[in-house]
């Protein structure tokens, strides 16, 4: 049992289901964190630029 | 007075008269928002289902909105997958329907599931043998994805692309959208394929039930195709809906031809394996349970062997056959006609895969169930139309949706 997923169990079912959740979520939060944090390098870079 | 926020160009009907059809939508859609407090307060008594039929109206209208909200996962597999880059026209228009579906479905089943406030219920404590909790956990995700994909388009807003931030938010996201899109090309595989395996492995209910291929019962496999094979009809439908409400020509010949044309083979493929997996369970499946082909179409007044006919001939191979065609796909009429029939075909395979397995009886004492949804089921189904064409509306009027628009209406401007 994981602390953050109440009834885990560590059974074929269970790695495949939860894997493949936490796969899809991963792929989109780490895109989304690196579409984020490149907005805000650009936003920043981008401002400075122009006060020179 | 909205001027300010309407792409820059683009011609668009006065704010009083934009309002008053958000009104006479939004009253429907008020309507609906009843029907769904009164299951939300005073339970499913509300409905006509029972523990004999308890798939009914919603679910039919769950699994139809997210079979034709496939048309989004399957123009971005094509868009940024197979770069197909002709799609980019309609891509995001695309993705604002496959959001309005799917957002549909979710509401859909927090009103059917009676008490949302234990909707969390199926991820905290997931059945990992459910093809449902794989359906739900597809599901939201593809929402997820949906939602993602739709924030740029909604940060190109004119307003709110001079904010630095958002500007360069909507170019990054543009940049990793094929990441996003494989995802949900990933994600949209499993659930619709999961939904149609619900219906494959009811093992009490022969007309449902089929064989297949390890765990995925043939209704896997077909309701994913089916997705992508009526999906795209669904959107090339709402944008004509669009072009004749708004009297603008907004995406070009070419690019609906050309997703026609991809339909077209995915429909004909599509219907020539349903109609294999179709004789094979009415020439082996069928008589092995101890059944007759006749048992699931007659004995009653509304299941008839037409449902069958109407399915797959006339809403199946007849307009793939059109828009395979290169002559019947370019003409507007026929490609209209094929596209509509299209859309109904594959909300007839989900009422047929929802409905008609419920209905038909299974013990030898049973009789057929024609079940009549009541009016807060039928209110609460109008209600994701309503949301549908609101958002629609709002996201036509200011968001740049049709990169051609501006292109394909120079020449005669004129408000709508």
């Amino acid at each position: 049992m994981l602390p953050f997923i109440f009834e885990w169990v560590w059974d074929i079912g269970h790695i495949l289901f939860f894997g493949g959740f936490w796969y899809a979520i991963g792929i989109l939060g780490a895109g989304m964190t690196y579409c984020i944090a490149k907005a805000a390098y650009d936003t920043v870079k981008e401002s400075q630029g122009s006060s020179h | 007075m909205d001027a300010a926020l309407i792409p820059e160009g683009a011609k668009r009907c006065s704010f009083p008269k934009f309002m008053l059809g958000i009104a006479i939508v939004g009253a429907v859609l008020l309507w609906g928002v009843y029907a769904m407090l009164l299951c939300w307060f005073k339970g499913l008594n509300q409905t006509n289902m029972n523990d004999y039929y308890g798939f009914a109206l919603w679910i039919w209208a769950d699994l139809a909105v997210i079979a034709v909200g496939g048309g989004a996962f399957f123009t971005g597999l094509l868009k940024y997958i197979f770069k197909i880059d002709e799609l980019k026209n309609i891509i995001n228009f695309a993705v604002i329907i496959g959001f309005i579906c799917y957002s549909s479905a979710l509401l859909i089943l927090a009103i059917d599931i009676g008490q949302p406030l234990r909707g969390w219920f199926i991820f905290w404590h997931a059945n990992v043998h459910s093809m449902l909790t794989e359906v739900a956990f597809c599901l939201s995700c593809y929402f997820a994805v949906l939602t993602i994909e739709f924030i740029p388009n909604i940060l190109e807003n004119r307003q709110l692309n001079k904010v630095p931030f958002f500007h360069h938010l909507a170019h990054n996201m543009h940049g990793t959208m094929a990441i996003f899109a494989a995802t949900g090309a990933f994600l949209s595989f499993f659930h619709q394929g999961s939904l149609g395996g619900v219906a494959g492995v009811l093992y009490g209910r022969p007309f449902a039930v089929r064989e297949g291929l390890l765990i995925w019962p043939w209704t896997f496999f077909l309701f994913t195709w089916s997705a992508a094979a009526f999906g795209p009809c669904f959107t090339l439908l709402v944008t004509r809906i669009t072009e004749a409400v708004t009297g603008k020509k907004l995406v070009k010949d070419n690019v609906v031809n050309l997703l026609a044309k991809i339909s077209g083979w995915m429909i004909f493929t599509y219907i020539i394996a349903k109609i294999i997996d179709t004789i094979y369970w009415a020439n082996v499946t069928v008589p092995s349970l101890g059944y007759e082909l006749s048992h699931f179409y007659t004995g009653n007044s509304l299941y008839g062997y037409w449902i069958l006919v109407a399915e797959v001939i006339i809403c199946g191979l007849i307009p793939g056959l059109l828009l395979i065609n290169k002559s019947t796909r370019e003409n507007p009429n026929l490609r209209l006609l094929a596209i509509v029939l299209g859309v109904i075909g594959v909300c007839l395979n989900r009422w047929v895969m929802v409905l008609q397995v419920m209905a038909v009886p299974v013990m030898s004492f049973d009789t057929w169930a024609l079940y009549i949804p009541s009016w807060q089921e039928v209110a609460t189904t109008i209600l994701p139309v309503a949301y549908g064409i609101i958002l629609i509306a709002v996201t036509y009027r200011y968001l740049p949706v049709f990169p051609q628009e501006l292109e394909l209406n120079q020449s005669k401007p004129q408000e709508s």
